[in-house]
């Protein structure tokens, strides 16, 4: 039996938009409960034709797994160039669906990560242009702070030598 | 073995040698006796089982009545602490463990602690050694079994067992030795399932009561362990039934498995030394040509008393499960931590006990050698990783 699905293998050797963006819109950053580990997304905010805000540019980073790189590699190439209200409906099941394959259960929390980072990388564009805040978006980002408050005391000192290897 | 494949994980399991199955073989169909029958083909099975004992036993040293045969490792390791504990609960309720156990110890420890049995785990240092003088410090008067793992299965340390089996007997009163009947005292149990075939033990000259293995770590089959009981030793069996195995262990003896294993014993045994030097030579290389090739990599264990077979590393700003899918991508089989880490997303204990943080326990490579391994799947190792290495980097959001 292969523990992974073709598409999921696809995603992890040739992961779409992998990276950092410079001077980004919007910042996210997730993390998983269970194994500690962190992924980074990155926003550049533009306009369609009609005038509304779009994502022009995305890319990630992550200290993760096989499955947390093939799901935000397939979410990035997902919303690419979508509107940000569409961009947060995507769900962590849609993303398990297209890859094809049913999860190990202790695995959907790595495909969350891919999701929570996204929406916190939209939040973090809210904040910063002072554009009213979504009632649901406002709760989920409690949820994922929230989240992060648990890793760190399960993980003692995971934060703090994260920023210590950011200072580096 | 699959052609144009490396596999580099003998830790987790080894194939089968082609001598041992053509061992086995007759055992299946035509040797295929109850060994507790009368009849001839009873008898035949019977005489089967003791040289087979013999074989075992001659590779640690025993006495052939001190072997029982299991279905593993992990049987033999819980036989250890739950038949002890309940054999010796009159004496005392205290057993001391390491910190970096196998989990069929941890848990077993885990689930006396339910059972009103009190569990000491020894801290160790940053390469992974229990300090005997902490062994010393933590026996008591109601201790009964003190058990520590001989090598590591995951960072390969080599602990001074000689050293900890020797404060163990000497906190015994002489008269209470257990060869007059197995009087109250403290048993020093290892579980030698990483080390027994590829380094040599003696369970005399190393003080050791109680010793577990398991075939399939050494080119046997699968379903099929042991262990080893001093004479004298009180311990209550886990399988209750018709008495085989002096009782200790019921259930009709898996013939054709031990016929193997006694056979693998026999093969280690002939070629423990040659081996041990070419592994390490092999392992020494791996190690120093990573250590060279790649930058903020880190080895995990001791650099010289460790097991002939075993290099694990931890890399910085890199997640162990995508580099294990990487190398496997490309021919090679590695695992991370241990080969449980893929039901566990938890770190590896071990690691976490020699310090890691968890990130960086994440970030860990198992490779370890065996029988079949040649200069050149180390070469090509060493020739892909550094690449693997910097594609995981360069997703990494930790990286410089
Ligand atoms: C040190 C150690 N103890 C126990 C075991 C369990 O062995 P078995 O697979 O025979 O149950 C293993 C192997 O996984 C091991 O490496
Ligand atoms: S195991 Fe950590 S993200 Fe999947």
């Amino acid at each position: 039996m292969k523990i992974y699905s073709k598409e999921i293998i696809k995603h992890f050797k040739n992961p779409k938009n992998v990276g950092k963006i410079k001077d980004p819109d919007g910042v996210g950053e997730a993390g998983n409960l269970i194994c500690g580990d962190v992924m980074k997304l990155y926003l550049k905010i533009g306009k369609n034709k009609e005038g509304e805000k779009i994502i022009k540019d995305i890319k990630f980073e992550t200290l993760g797994c096989v499955v947390a790189i093939a799901n935000t590699s397939l979410l990035t190439t997902m919303i690419k160039g979508k509107k940000l209200e569409d961009a947060l409906k995507i769900e962590k099941e849609d993303l398990i669906k297209r890859l094809g394959q049913p999860l190990p259960p202790i695995k959907i929390h790595c495909s969350i990560l891919a999701v929570d980072a996204l929406k916190e990388a939209i939040y973090d564009y809210y904040l910063k242009n002072k554009i009213p805040i979504p009632q649901e978006l406002k709760k989920e980002h409690q949820g994922i702070i929230k989240t992060r408050e648990e890793i760190e005391k399960k993980y003692k000192g995971f934060t703090i030598f994260e920023e210590e290897i950011l200072r580096k | 073995m699959t052609e144009n494949k490396i596999y580099l994980d003998y830790a987790a399991t080894t194939p089968v040698d082609p001598r041992v199955t053509k061992a086995m073989l007759p055992y299946f169909s035509k040797k295929f006796g109850n060994t507790m029958s009368l009849h001839s083909f009873g008898q035949e099975a019977k005489q089967a089982l003791e040289e087979s004992r013999e074989m075992v036993a001659d590779l640690m040293g025993a006495k052939p009545n001190g072997i029982i045969f299991t279905s593993s490792a992990t049987e033999s390791n819980n036989l250890v602490l739950k038949g002890i504990a309940f054999a010796n609960k009159a004496k005392g309720r205290h057993i001391i463990i390491s910190s970096i156990e196998h989990p069929c110890i941890m848990e077993s420890a885990k689930w006396l602690e339910t059972q009103g049995f009190e569990i000491t785990r020894l801290k160790v240092d940053k390469y992974g050694f229990v300090n005997p003088d902490d062994v010393k410090k933590a026996i008591k008067k109601e201790t009964i079994l003190v058990s520590i793992i001989h090598a590591s299965n995951e960072i390969g340390t080599i602990q001074p067992i000689e050293e900890i089996g020797k404060i163990c007997k000497d906190y015994n009163p002489p008269t209470t030795l257990p060869a007059e009947g197995g009087a109250p005292r403290v048993y020093f149990h290892t579980d030698a399932t990483q080390s027994f075939g590829k380094i040599p033990i003696d369970v005399n000259k190393m003080n050791i009561d109680l010793l577990s293995a398991s075939s399939h770590k050494m080119y046997g089959p699968k379903g099929v362990g042991c262990l080893f009981v001093r004479e004298g030793t009180k311990i209550e069996p886990i399988l209750h039934g018709g008495g085989h195995e002096g009782g200790l262990r019921s259930s009709t003896v898996n013939v054709p498995g031990i016929v193997g294993f006694a056979e693998a014993c026999k093969i280690c045994k002939m070629e423990m030394k040659k081996e041990a030097q070419r592994l390490t030579k092999l392992r020494d290389k791996l190690i120093k040509g990573i250590l060279k090739k790649i930058e903020d990599v880190h080895l995990n264990g001791n650099p010289k008393k460790r097991l002939p077979n075993n290099a694990n590393f931890w890399f910085s700003f890199v997640e162990g499960e995508s580099l294990v899918i990487q190398l496997d991508l490309l021919g090679i089989a590695a695992s991370t931590g241990s080969a449980c880490a893929t039901v566990k997303l938890e770190p590896s204990h071990v690691l976490l006990a020699i310090g890691l943080k968890p990130q960086e326990a994440h970030g860990s490579l198992r490779l370890t050698l065996g029988r079949w391994t040649k200069e050149k799947d180390i070469d090509y190792v060493l020739k892909v990783l550094p690449g693997i290495i910097k594609k995981l980097r360069e997703i990494s959001p930790l990286k410089k």
